[in-house]
């Protein structure tokens, strides 16, 4: 469904794509991964038809991004890091103005903007000006903004940086649903549990580059076995453990006949956290406040 | 809760003029919706006609009545407040991500600016004619023919038009609406250095000349001379006439490659 050769981008001689190769099969949900900088954004406004690529092919539903971008774009839909929302209107005017925008049938634009505003839960604010909905009411209604088209591809830019942890779990669930309908989602996001929820493959992407592609499993495999993390005084010890009960067992035996004093102690399964860490040398971006995103 | 289809569609319908007419509706339904900006677009023209009249009217010697002289250009600074807005609006889109929605939707690219600017003109209408209709009450004596009116109209829709279509671009290049608005704020003042509010030939020598040479100017004079029923140089009303569709035509260009332009 979507086709990336070679992709190359450079802003003023410093390249953000440096050969992406990515594809995505029809109806699979792919995640992608990386620290800030990674060009994870580049690639999804690429894929948008908003930024031309420097070198390299994406196709989109068979739609070239440059030599047929109306093709694409009837393909897609698009949930940017911005709720991309007219504040000034009503919840129901902005799903209106969108519905005849996505040129919907007439009966499908009358009844498709009440049904998404009762499952995004905003039946009751559909009258409210925008301008009066908290942050994640806004990013509801540009998900359901983006639903609307019942599109081919759903692009989605970090979709629920912001969100408290109930709106992010609601939004999983219509997303999950509407990839069961059959929509094939590019996900990036900056949250190693939403990659690992939704995402049957994750792709780390960094300095332009894609340096990992797996099933959130297969990469956890990579990055190792489970260990026994020892807390001291002094520092950190790990030994690996294959997680048994005889064996954790013999290991805090061996602590005690070494006489380490141990702060705490946990036994530790690779998360994508691990391989975040192993695959880019850096930690897992924490949650960035709002004004660190813009 | 109610079933919803989200099974995806192959192939969604291209669009056409019903793009843009939603788009205008969009935006004309944001300037009912932004009353106290539609107020004040409104009524600081009024406010500007009372006070060049009754505050600085009695000092200036224009050669005629100073109402019959200053109301042309009330209007043509009217545009300026009019085309603020949308330079505002514009900027707000791009900043927002709407437009970048918009873009990357199957739509007519240039339906989202056309929007704005639809809804400029019909904003400009009414406050165009709140001012007419406010000096027609303190003695701005119009002495134009049916003919002249409509020629009037016609020169204040050209000159909206290309106003706004400068607005446009400007909220298109601007980093966000504050800039916007401090770029436009700018573009208000280009009507004061003209013989929009006193004769050329009151001024020192080197603001005359750049009056003389100001669009604002002969597009006043023109005006004046139509609404007041007077008479008027052929080459001042082609310098109008010029000005105004060379502005509009450069601007609606620029407008529609940066708009197209990707970042």
């Amino acid at each position: 469904m979507i086709t990336i050769r070679g992709l190359r981008k450079a802003y003023g001689g410093h390249a953000v794509l440096d050969g992406v190769d990515l594809d995505v099969a029809r109806g699979e949900v792919v995640a992608l991964l990386g620290p800030n900088g990674a060009g994870k954004t580049t690639t999804v406004r690429i894929l948008s038809t908003l930024l031309p690529p420097d070198a390299g092919t994406v196709t989109v539903a068979r739609h070239d991004v440059v030599r047929d971008p109306a093709g694409v774009r009837a393909a897609i839909s698009l949930t940017g890091q911005f709720a991309a929302v007219d504040s000034l209107l009503t919840g129901e005017e902005n799903l209106r103005l969108m519905a005849r925008l996505a040129h919907l049938s007439r009966a499908e634009t009358r009844t498709r903007p009440a049904a998404l505003l009762e499952l995004f839960d905003l039946t009751d604010a559909a009258r409210r000006p925008v301008k009066t909905y908290s942050g994640g009411m806004r990013r509801r209604l540009d998900l359901a903004a983006s639903l609307l088209s019942r599109p081919q591809v759903l692009v989605l830019d970090e979709p629920t940086t912001g969100l408290d942890p109930r709106s992010r779990n609601a939004l999983w669930e219509v997303i999950e649903d509407a990839v069961a309908a059959g929509t094939t989602v590019l996900l990036t996001t900056q949250y190693l549990e939403e990659a690992d929820r939704l995402a049957d493959r994750v792709v780390v992407v960094d300095h332009g580059r894609v340096i990992a592609s797996g099933t959130a499993e297969q990469l956890k495999a990579q990055v190792g076995a489970a260990h026994v993390e020892l807390t001291t005084a002094t520092g950190v010890e790990r030994v690996e453990t294959d997680g048994s009960v005889p064996d954790v067992r013999r290991i805090l035996a061996d602590v005690e006949r070494r006489g380490l004093v141990v702060d705490r102690w946990q036994v530790r399964t690779p998360t994508l956290d691990d391989v975040f860490l192993t695959l880019t040398g850096q930690p897992a971006p924490q949650e960035r406040t709002l004004q660190e995103t813009r | 809760m109610t079933t919803l289809d989200l099974t995806p569609r192959i192939e969604a319908p291209r669009g056409g003029v019903s793009d843009t007419l939603a788009l205008v509706g969009r935006c004309l339904r944001r300037s009912t919706r932004q009353l106290d900006t539609l107020l004040l677009a409104v009524m600081l023209p009024v406010m500007l006609l009372l006070m060049f009249v009754y505050v600085f009217g009695g000092a200036l010697d224009a050669g005629m009545d100073y109402v019959d002289f200053v109301v042309p250009g009330i209007i043509l600074l009217t545009a300026g407040y009019g085309a603020a807005t949308t330079a505002v609006d514009v900027a707000t889109d791009v900043e927002g991500g709407l437009m970048d929605r918009f873009r990357s939707m199957p739509i007519r690219a240039t339906g989202v600016v056309t929007g704005h600017v639809v809804a400029s003109m019909a904003r400009n209408a009414v406050s165009t004619a709140l001012v007419i209709g406010v000096g027609l009450l303190i003695g701005f004596s119009a002495h134009a023919s049916a003919l002249e009116w409509l020629g009037a109209i016609g020169l204040i829709a050209l000159y909206v038009a290309a106003m706004t279509w400068i607005a446009v671009a400007i909220g298109i290049v601007a980093s966000g609406p504050e800039a916007a608005s401090g770029f436009s704020f700018a573009i208000l003042f280009i009507p004061y250095v003209s013989s929009a509010f006193v004769p050329v030939d009151t001024m020192p020598s080197v603001l005359g000349a750049i009056a003389a040479w100001n669009p604002v100017t002969p597009v006043a004079d023109t005006l004046r001379a139509l609404l007041l029923g007077t008479s008027v140089d052929g080459s001042t009303v082609a310098a109008a006439l010029a000005w105004c569709v060379g502005l509009l035509v450069v601007t609606r260009i620029a407008s529609g490659l940066l708009f197209r332009r990707r970042r």
